[in-house]
């Protein structure tokens, strides 16, 4: 799933197709609030916790993630982005290479509970990558995963831990993830063809 | 986005969107280098044969350093050790190396052509490290990553290439990757060491080095080659340091922050003094370090294959 | 063998006739120009001491072969006074029997092979080497040039005397310069007392240096080493001013640089007994063939800039520039193949230097037709002093047919040539050989 141009190209395209609303702002937000509180369950507090992003919208979800954590706990869990071309399984077979991006992790990940945040899970390789580049960086002591939609079709034996709302989806469609960071609105879209 | 070719042969044939491509690239490249663990995966299981007939450490060491860094398997094939020596064509060369499918060929060459010759022949990608007086792309990016990292940009600044023009392919680089980024760009030397119509590249040409560094972002000097004084072109190595070697004084007439550059290795006290070299304004470490970078950003976009998909 | 030739337009610039004649040619010779010559009356002198009705009879009847030339041109078969026909020695590249076959392809009757074979020809037995081959195996007559010094090694003359009685036509050591005045000055008062003109290949070795392409802003781009067009222009005043001194007959092989031209023009004013020839390849490329590194565009004298180009085609149409030479230089191809730096200088050029004359030189109104073919037959006859180059009754019968409109695209594959090496190869060009000629005999065809 190659996001930037390809991705413009489809949301031009589905502006012709049919589209479904399955997520609006207000759905986002319960859903961002109560996966703050489960990863706080589940890890029962923040210590050692750290939150990175995958990609643009995994990142800003990473930090309303961040906010919520504040809120619930008083602390403040830092935020990384991680590119992970690199260390995808479809390079130097797709002609054109894709565009590499900037990796931020300003602090050390070994040792600590990384929580993995990204948009849409679909086929698992883009976390699979993620848990390679990962291991690249360091050694936590875990790693979790925490999608706002999982729409199912795994390819790779890969599973959320947190999952805002689970899509059931056919393979024709497309699931958009509109955050008011990058497109000015908040929604949860599903497009025909 | 992305690079469509199949080749990097020279920058006289890159637009100014590849060039930042691929230095934009290169930056992100430039953290693995920064990591515990140096190594992506993204070259794994491609095969890169460095193929340089011109002793050279610093730029095969770069770019080997490069594809392994990318997972690579990296060979090196130096002229000496070879059938080279034995006076196998390049052609012949060429076909031999074919028929063992490697994905990226690095050649550097004495003959200008040699890498496009090259390429012709093979189906790999092929990347030129240096054909005789003709072009050496990746030392021109590596500089331009190299000016932009510590300036912030490259429009509008001035920069000033100074030494054996005519037989620099350094030189002949950085000229046409400088003037695409929308750099003003100075050639200075002997007359004797300027080609003819230099100056329709785009060029200001002088022959007086005080004047030429007058009031520039970058001076860049460039090697002397001492054969060439036995073929007539310049009297003593006395007379061009004299006339042409950047030393403290002679850097007055330039910007207070003016930046050293030098494609190396240093005739340290000929083209330049050890004080200049070794200087805080002085960025020859900096491009060593950052030719690794901007070389593991070509062979990333070049293993693509260059069609679109 | 009686061969007519019916209905072609006929050029002869020696007489300055070009209209549509007849030609009927018998035991190597022209014995009859007229129009319809089929049933005519056989011609006042005539050999034998047959009775006069029969000869009606036979020059009526008796034609072995009718040549159709309706809408094609009859021209004096053309002179190649440039090749290297590379045996002895390089047979590899090509051998007198190729060569000559390549040349009769290209229209060409007659050929001067330069002596910078294996082993050089400065001595009679290399001279008659070439001429007994050339008579067992070539298609066209061969005329030798010998060496100016033994070896071409420019230091010491060559046995001239000899090497003219032998059969040579000219005297060079093409293929290098002679780089010392002295020898070159000797060189030419000696050929001189045999009137056998000089043909100097005018080339400053030590300006030349390294080059291997115009010292030029494509040179500049692609960091060739250049030569400059002094290096040729140099030596050209050089030779001028010597021929002055001596009054020998210069000829300057391959002029390609605008100074050059210039030099001879106003030495020809002055009335220096100077000529010279350009090859196709100069007045028809210019450097910027030498971008993208083709080997086959490597030559020397090298192409130079357009402003050269158009001096050579100004110095055609003045009369500067008396002959058109190709240099015929065959390569392997694995000798072309190679790194510009290393592959050798030369390109053939016998099979499109017709063509190539009338597409970029008449089609263009540089030259007239007549003038073009003056500069491929008369001219060189004149220089060379050779009886060939007209069409007259009695002469030789060397000629060449061709149709000025037919237009073909250059393939090398189909060439007779053993070499390859030519910038040419699919060119679209127009005016294409019918069939070649020589002493009476049609030894190509279309």
């Amino acid at each position: 799933m190659v996001r930037g141009f390809f991705y413009a190209l489809n949301l031009m395209a589905a502006e012709l197709n049919e589209k479904a609303q399955i997520l609006d702002q207000a759905g986002i937000q319960r859903a961002v609030t109560r996966i703050a509180h489960e990863i706080v369950e589940r890890n029962k507090g923040t210590n050692d916790l750290v939150l990175i992003g995958l990609r643009s919208r995994g990142v800003d979800l990473a930090r309303r993630i961040a906010q919520e954590l504040k809120i619930i706990d008083g602390a403040d869990i830092p935020v990384g982005t991680l590119d992970v071309t690199l260390y995808r399984d479809d390079l130097g077979r797709v002609g054109i290479q894709p565009e590499v991006r900037k990796t931020d992790i300003p602090f050390p990940i070994n040792e600590k509970r990384v929580v993995l945040v990204d948009d849409v899970l679909y086929t698992g390789r883009t976390i699979r990558a993620a848990l390679d580049s990962l291991i690249d960086l360091g050694r936590p002591r875990l790693i979790q995963l925490a999608v706002l939609v999982d729409r199912g079709h795994r390819e790779l034996p890969i599973r959320a831990d947190y999952v805002g709302k689970n899509v059931p989806t056919s393979r024709q469609e497309q699931v958009q993830v509109l955050l008011t960071e990058e497109d000015g609105v908040d929604g949860v879209l599903i497009v025909k063809g | 986005m992305g690079l469509a070719r199949k080749d990097l042969l020279r920058m006289q044939e890159l637009t100014a969107d590849e060039i930042r491509l691929i230095l934009d690239t290169a930056e992100s490249m430039k953290q693995v280098a920064g990591r515990d663990i140096k190594k992506v995966p993204a070259l794994r299981g491609k095969t890169l044969i460095n193929l340089f007939y011109e002793a050279s450490t610093r730029t095969r060491t770069s770019f080997e350093i490069a594809g392994k860094w990318l997972s690579a398997d990296v060979i090196n094939v130096s002229t000496s050790s070879s059938s080279v020596s034995k006076g196998e064509s390049l052609k012949d060369t060429g076909l031999t190396l074919q028929a063992m499918h490697p994905d990226i060929v690095v050649l550097r060459h004495p003959a200008s052509g040699a890498a496009e010759f090259l390429a012709k022949q093979l189906a790999a990608s092929v990347i030129n490290a240096g054909d005789g007086a003709h072009e050496h792309p990746s030392q021109a990016l590596l500089d331009l990553f190299t000016i932009r990292e510590k300036k912030g940009r490259l429009e509008g600044l001035k920069a000033a290439i100074v030494g054996d023009i005519a037989h620099s392919r350094v030189a002949r680089s950085s000229i046409h990757g400088m003037r695409k980024v929308g750099m003003e760009v100075r050639v200075a030397g002997p007359r004797t060491m300027l080609p003819c119509f230099i100056d329709r590249l785009g060029v200001e040409v002088f022959t007086d080095l005080e004047r030429a560094i007058a009031d520039v972002d970058i001076i860049m000097m460039l090697r002397l080659q001492l054969e060439r004084q036995q073929a007539g072109l310049f009297p003593s190595v006395r007379e061009y340091s004299r006339l042409f070697g950047l030393t403290l004084p002679r850097l007055k007439g330039a910007k207070s922050d003016v930046l050293i550059m030098h494609p190396g290795p240093l005739n340290r006290g000929v083209e330049i003094a050890p004080e200049v070299a070794d200087g805080p304004y002085s960025l020859i470490l900096n491009q060593v370090e950052n030719g690794v970078a901007v070389r593991m950003a070509l062979l990333y976009l070049l293993a693509g294959g260059g069609q679109a998909a | 063998m009686r061969i007519l030739i019916a209905g072609g337009r006929v050029i002869d610039p020696a007489s300055g006739v070009d209209e549509v004649f007849d030609l009927l040619i018998e035991d190597g010779r022209i014995v009859r120009i007229g129009k319809d010559v089929r049933g005519a009356e056989p011609p006042e002198a005539s050999k034998g001491k047959r009775s006069k009705a029969a000869k009606n009879a036979e020059s009526a009847i008796n034609v072995d072969r009718v040549m159709d030339a309706a809408g094609l041109v009859v021209c004096p078969g053309l002179i190649d006074m440039h090749v290297h026909l590379r045996q002895p020695g390089r047979e590899d590249k090509e051998t007198i029997a190729t060569g000559t076959l390549a040349a009769a392809r290209g229209g060409f009757t007659a050929v001067c092979c330069m002596p910078n074979t294996d082993p050089v020809n400065d001595t009679r037995s290399v001279t008659e080497f070439i001429l007994d081959t050339a008579k067992r195996e070539g298609a066209v007559h061969v005329y030798p040039v010998g060496a100016i010094s033994k070896g071409l090694r420019g230091e010491e003359l060559a046995e001239i005397g000899e090497l003219f009685e032998s059969g040579c036509v000219a005297v060079s050591d093409d293929g290098r310069p002679v780089m010392n005045a002295e020898l070159m000055r000797r060189a030419m008062e000696y050929a001189g007392m045999f009137d056998l003109p000089v043909i100097s290949h005018c080339e400053d070795l030590h300006l030349s240096g390294k080059g291997v392409a115009h010292e030029g802003i494509v040179s500049t781009e692609l960091g060739l080493c250049g030569i400059p067009s002094t290096s040729e222009a140099a030596m050209v005043a050089r030779d001028i001013l010597l021929a002055e001194l001596t009054d020998a007959r210069l000829h300057i092989a391959h002029v390609s640089a605008a100074e050059s031209v210039r030099l001879i023009r106003e030495a020809k004013a002055r009335g220096v007994r100077v000529s010279c020839e350009a090859s196709p390849h100069h007045f028809a490329l210019t450097e910027e063939a030498v971008r993208g590194f083709d080997t086959n565009a490597k030559m020397n004298p090298p192409l130079r800039s357009e402003s050269d180009r158009q001096a050579i085609l100004a110095g055609l149409r003045d009369g500067t520039i008396d002959v058109i030479a190709t240099d015929h230089a065959p390569h392997t191809a694995q000798e072309k193949e190679q790194e510009f730096d290393v592959a050798p200088f030369g390109v053939i050029g016998s099979e499109t230097a017709l063509a190539l004359t009338l597409t970029t030189l008449v089609a263009s109104g540089t030259l007239s037709l007549n003038q073009a073919i003056a500069k491929l037959t008369s001219e060189p006859a004149r220089i060379l002093k050779l009886p060939k180059g007209r069409i007259a009754e009695g002469a030789d019968a060397d000629l060449t047919i061709f149709d000025p409109d037919r237009e073909w695209t250059v393939d090398t594959s189909g060439f007779a040539s053993k070499s390859r090496n030519t910038p040419f190869h699919g060119w679209r060009l127009k005016g294409g050989t019918v069939a070649t000629i020589v002493a009476g005999k049609v030894v190509w065809e279309a």
